[in-house]
């Protein structure tokens, strides 16, 4: 089969030194014997595939526990063009150290030139409250070894609504991260999921209430604005040119094939995904049916995220038609009350419009 | 075909809620080989669901079942069973006047309560012959001798033949059978006369059209006759007549007075063939009816609505349907600015009404919205004039008003005396008027008071419960209209007054209504895009205010490709959550908000 579109790459890595108690992604302790039945597993994979990549992701899990050689030989076998984003999740404890730098030398060269470091918080309690062994200064070294390596483009992931963080707090993580010489932060609202230790534990913890995460959020896009940092997305900051490829892919709907337990795809206007079981990957079971894909709800669903918003004449000319009045004038109720801004061009939400966005995004979808 | 007169007993039985008649009713059945063993599911006369859950009857039923009793002679044992709440004793009086006798169930473990005392009274009152059955003597509590004394010194009744039986397990049930052919008298039954038959009961069916159960009187009837209901002059051709047999009807050729049976005439609803009424034939007409018929009315009222607009017409549907079984049933389209089309609905009390949103929502698969139950003021205009008004909508201006009138009834609690002191205070919250206290025994207390209608309705039972553990039980009847000061309380979300959570209260208890209706709709209201006052007032005046402040958060911030289906599943979540909510203006209200205001009581 002879594919002439490039499309991203994800591979899961579903391996973790110890779960997060926030975390609700599917992952499995380390262990050697199983990894390398999953490393084979996936080359395996990646050689079947007819498609060449243009962006490739390592996500997890915990990408960086598996080692940089097996991250470095899969790589190898994946056909992606000369410029191809490559990123790769770390954990600041896999990258920190003389062991960090060997890391990073190895990756670079099998192509790797994104990072994607899971600091979380510049606080070190906080970051002992989200199960984070390692301190900011492992963070620090980590940024730097990548550096040395050659890998400018790194990105750092924060997380709004930690107990018992303040605005003070935050601050200080944000401040942190300014300073740290990366390109790209992502910023996340902690949601307690279903089944998280955090869940089960809920009183015990002292949260942020809702309107106080509301107001750290809006303080985390305020200051990375004003240190550079743009938003390109609800929870994406970067330097100008130093967006995502990948992730943007996502929100772009463009296509991407999903590897390994969980992972989801989106190929020819078919989703489909892989059962959340490492044991089902590794004895072949196939993809599960996701049902069609890139429809106008998803689009902007999809869309919406993203600071650029929806482009009306670029959604009439992908779906032959234009938005409906009723959208419009839903669309012109939240600019009047500041969710979102709206132009002779297009529509995008405001920060505080991103903040309710499941709401807005299902009122508009109601809308189509 | 000829009947033995002699061998007839028609009888009931009556008892206290969770006395034990339906089980009772149950191994009657079992004793006299009406329903084979292995056919008996518990409580098999209690054939709707709704009824075995609450363990109560809604509907009478009826059964013949056939005995040799030790004297060597077969007899035709007529049970005619009774619903047990007090919404419903107009029909149970009905059910009495088919019999000549009742069985008086009392629990070993309780002795006599509220309803023992007011069924019994209703069974005297219809000249019925008592006998007194001690339930119940298989628990460890039970207390026989306690209770029979009891039941002699409240009652009167002689009990020292009173069976003591276990209708649970069987035990001395056979005794039960021969005090019925005993003391029970035969019916005095004259085939000659122009028929008389009391219709005690009616079911619809949706082959036969309406089945009526009858008890003859007088005369005989048969398929073929022309029968003429004596209370609204309509006549029916009669299809069928026969036997309720515990597990299926049998036809008979005819029925003669003093029998128990049912009638098929292709009649479409119950309504025209009501509880109370009595049969003749057209061609030999009875001159008068049998005395005791009234039209029941409907006491309490409430807006029911569907969840979705589009199920207006199955609500109809559902309500015409439920309507042929239940004359007692009333609705009419009614339109609420806030709830869109649905139907105002009369109820004989609160349990009527939650036993047909119950079975609508059940049977018939609808989502409901349902107002806050009213029952009917008298309103006096300064223009002399008077309206009656059922739905606080209606209310009008209070410029206009010069008094209002309110239903009271004559309440009974009866109670261990120990909860004397809670449940006069409840009865004085409600605005209750103390009347008396007896003494029944050293240790129960009958509480006599006059208490509004309206305080009833909302939760009085439930509160009642709750305080005496209980142990105490309720009885009541409507008794007059006494003026009152009342005023209507409108509710506003983000300035617009929602009718459909308009009460109609008494002035005093107002401020503290207003209130908890404040509060529970701020508990009740989730957030959303914009913060919403919610203002409770009379008239022009606001007495109380809460805010639900605006909707900050909702947002899913990690959203990779793996998430899309995460997403969409939510935007689903979303879309089912928004079909349950009601719009006013641009404020959305669950549906829990209008149950939560629907279920303020005074306990919580």
């Amino acid at each position: 089969m002879m594919i002439t579109d490039n499309i991203g790459l994800y591979i899961h890595i579903p391996f973790c030194r110890s779960k997060c108690p926030y975390c609700n992604f599917y992952s499995v302790g380390c262990n050697s014997e199983l990894i390398n039945k999953y490393k084979s597993k996936i080359i395996d994979t990646v050689k079947e595939s007819p498609y060449c990549f243009d962006t490739v992701y390592f996500g997890g899990g915990t990408p960086s526990s598996i080692g940089s050689s097996a991250l470095a030989e899969i790589i190898g076998y994946i056909n992606h063009t000369d410029n191809c984003e490559i990123t790769v999740e770390c954990n600041p404890r896999d990258i920190s150290e003389q062991a960090g730098e060997k890391f990073f030398y190895e990756l670079a060269d099998a192509g790797v030139n994104r990072v994607s470091i899971g600091l979380q918080s510049a606080v070190d309690s906080e970051r002992r409250m989200l199960g984070r062994v390692s301190g900011k200064k492992e963070a620090l070294k980590g940024i730097e070894n990548a550096k040395n390596a050659g890998i400018n483009n790194i990105s750092l992931d924060l997380m709004i609504g930690i107990p018992e963080q303040t605005p003070a707090s935050l601050e200080e993580s944000l401040k942190y991260c300014a300073d740290a010489g990366v390109k790209h932060i992502s910023a996340y609202i902690l949601k307690i999921e279903d089944g998280t230790f955090f869940a089960k534990n809920k009183a015990k913890y002292n949260l942020p209430d809702e309107d106080a995460v509301a107001e750290m959020y809006l303080q985390t896009v305020d200051y990375l604005d004003k240190t550079g940092f743009r938003q390109y997305e609800i929870s994406n900051f970067a330097v100008p040119g130093y967006e995502s490829k990948h992730n943007l892919k996502y929100w772009n709907c463009e296509e991407y094939l999903g590897i390994g337990p969980g992972a989801h795809s989106f190929i020819n206007g078919k989703r489909f995904y892989y059962n959340s079981s490492l044991t089902d990957f590794i004895n072949n079971s196939p993809p599960v049916d996701d049902g069609p894909g890139g429809n106008e709800e998803e689009y902007i669903m999809l869309r919406l995220r993203l600071k650029d918003g929806v482009d009306f004449a670029l959604f009439d000319k992908s779906f032959s038609h234009p938005l409906p009045d009723s959208f419009f004038d839903y669309a012109l109720y939240l600019s009047n009350n500041g969710f979102a801004k709206i132009s002779d061009t297009g529509i995008s939400l405001t920060p505080e419009g991103f903040l309710i966005s499941n709401k807005i995004i299902f009122e508009l979808i109601e809308r189509l | 075909m000829s009947v033995n007169k002699d061998k007839i007993r028609n009888f009931c039985i009556i008892a206290h809620i969770d006395h034990g008649k339906s089980t009772l009713a149950d191994r009657l059945l079992e004793k006299t080989n009406s329903v084979a063993l292995r056919d008996m599911t518990e409580q098999i006369l209690d054939d709707m669901d709704l009824e075995r859950e609450r363990g109560i009857t809604i509907k009478a039923h009826a059964v013949k079942l056939n005995y040799k009793a030790d004297d060597g002679d077969e007899y035709v044992l007529n049970l005619i069973d009774t619903p047990g709440h007090v919404d419903f004793n107009y029909e149970v009086s009905r059910s009495l006047a088919a019999c000549e006798g009742a069985i008086l169930i009392v629990d070993a473990t309780q002795g006599v309560e509220a309803q023992t005392l007011a069924n019994t009274y209703l069974a005297l009152d219809h000249d019925l012959e008592i006998v007194p059955v001690i339930n119940k003597i298989d628990l460890p509590s039970a207390d026989a001798d306690r209770v029979a004394k009891e039941v002699e010194d409240v009652i009167g009744l002689d009990c020292s033949e009173a069976p003591r039986i276990s209708a649970k397990t069987g035990e001395n049930v056979e005794q039960v059978l021969e005090q019925i052919v005993k003391y029970i008298p035969a019916p005095e039954a004259d085939d000659n006369l122009p028929c008389r038959a009391l219709i005690f009961d009616s079911v619809y069916d949706s082959y036969k059209g309406v089945i009526v159960y009858v008890r003859i009187k007088e005369g005989k009837i048969k398929p073929g006759d022309t029968m003429r209901l004596m209370a609204t002059g309509a006549e029916f051709t009669i299809v069928e007549t026969g036997y309720m047999r515990a597990q299926a009807p049998e036809p008979c050729p005819e029925l003669s007075a003093g029998e128990v049976g049912y009638i098929t005439a292709s009649i479409k609803t119950v309504g025209d063939a009501r509880v109370g009424d009595t049969i003749t034939t057209a061609r030999n007409p009875a001159s008068e009816p049998l005395p005791g018929y009234r039209k029941v009315n409907p006491m309490v009222f409430c807006g029911i609505y569907p969840a979705d607009g589009a199920d207006y017409e199955n609500l109809r549907d559902a309500l015409e349907k439920l309507q042929l079984n239940d004359a007692a049933l009333s609705f009419e389209p009614e339109t609420s600015g806030a709830l869109g089309f649905g139907f105002r609905c009369g109820f004989l009390g609160l349990l009527h009404l939650e036993i047909i949103q119950e079975r609508l929502e059940r049977e018939y698969d609808l989502d409901l919205v349902t107002t806050v139950p009213s029952v009917i003021y008298k309103i006096n205009m300064t223009d002399g004039s008077q309206i009656m008004i059922d739905n606080p909508t209606h209310y009008p201006d209070p410029a206009n008003i010069a008094s209002c009138e309110e239903p009271f009834t004559d309440a009974h609690i009866y109670s261990p005396s120990e909860y004397v002191g809670t449940i006069m205070d409840l009865c004085q919250e409600r605005r209750g008027i103390f009347i008396n206290m007896d003494y029944i025994t050293p240790s129960r207390v009958d509480i006599h008071y006059e208490l509004p209608l309206n305080e009833i309705i909302y939760n009085f039972f439930d509160s009642l419960k709750s305080r005496t553990k209980g142990y105490a039980s309720f009885d009541y009847e409507i008794k007059d209209y006494r003026e009152s000061k009342l005023v209507k309380l409108d509710v506003l979300l983000n300035g617009d007054a929602v009718d459909a959570l308009s009460f109609i209260i008494h002035a005093d208890n107002a401020y503290a209504k207003a209130r908890k209706i404040a509060e529970k709709l701020k508990d009740n209201i989730p957030r959303q895009m914009f913060e919403i006052p919610i203002q409770i007032g009379i008239g022009g005046k606001i007495i109380a205010r809460e805010t639900v402040k605006a909707m900050r958060k909702d947002v899913l911030a990690k959203c990779y490709g793996g998430d899309i289906t995460r997403k969409k599943k939510l935007l689903e979540k979303q879309k089912e959550g928004k079909k349950r909510m009601r719009h006013f203006g641009t404020v959305e209200v669950p549906q829990e908000a209008f149950m939560a205001v629907l279920k303020l009581n005074d306990d919580n």
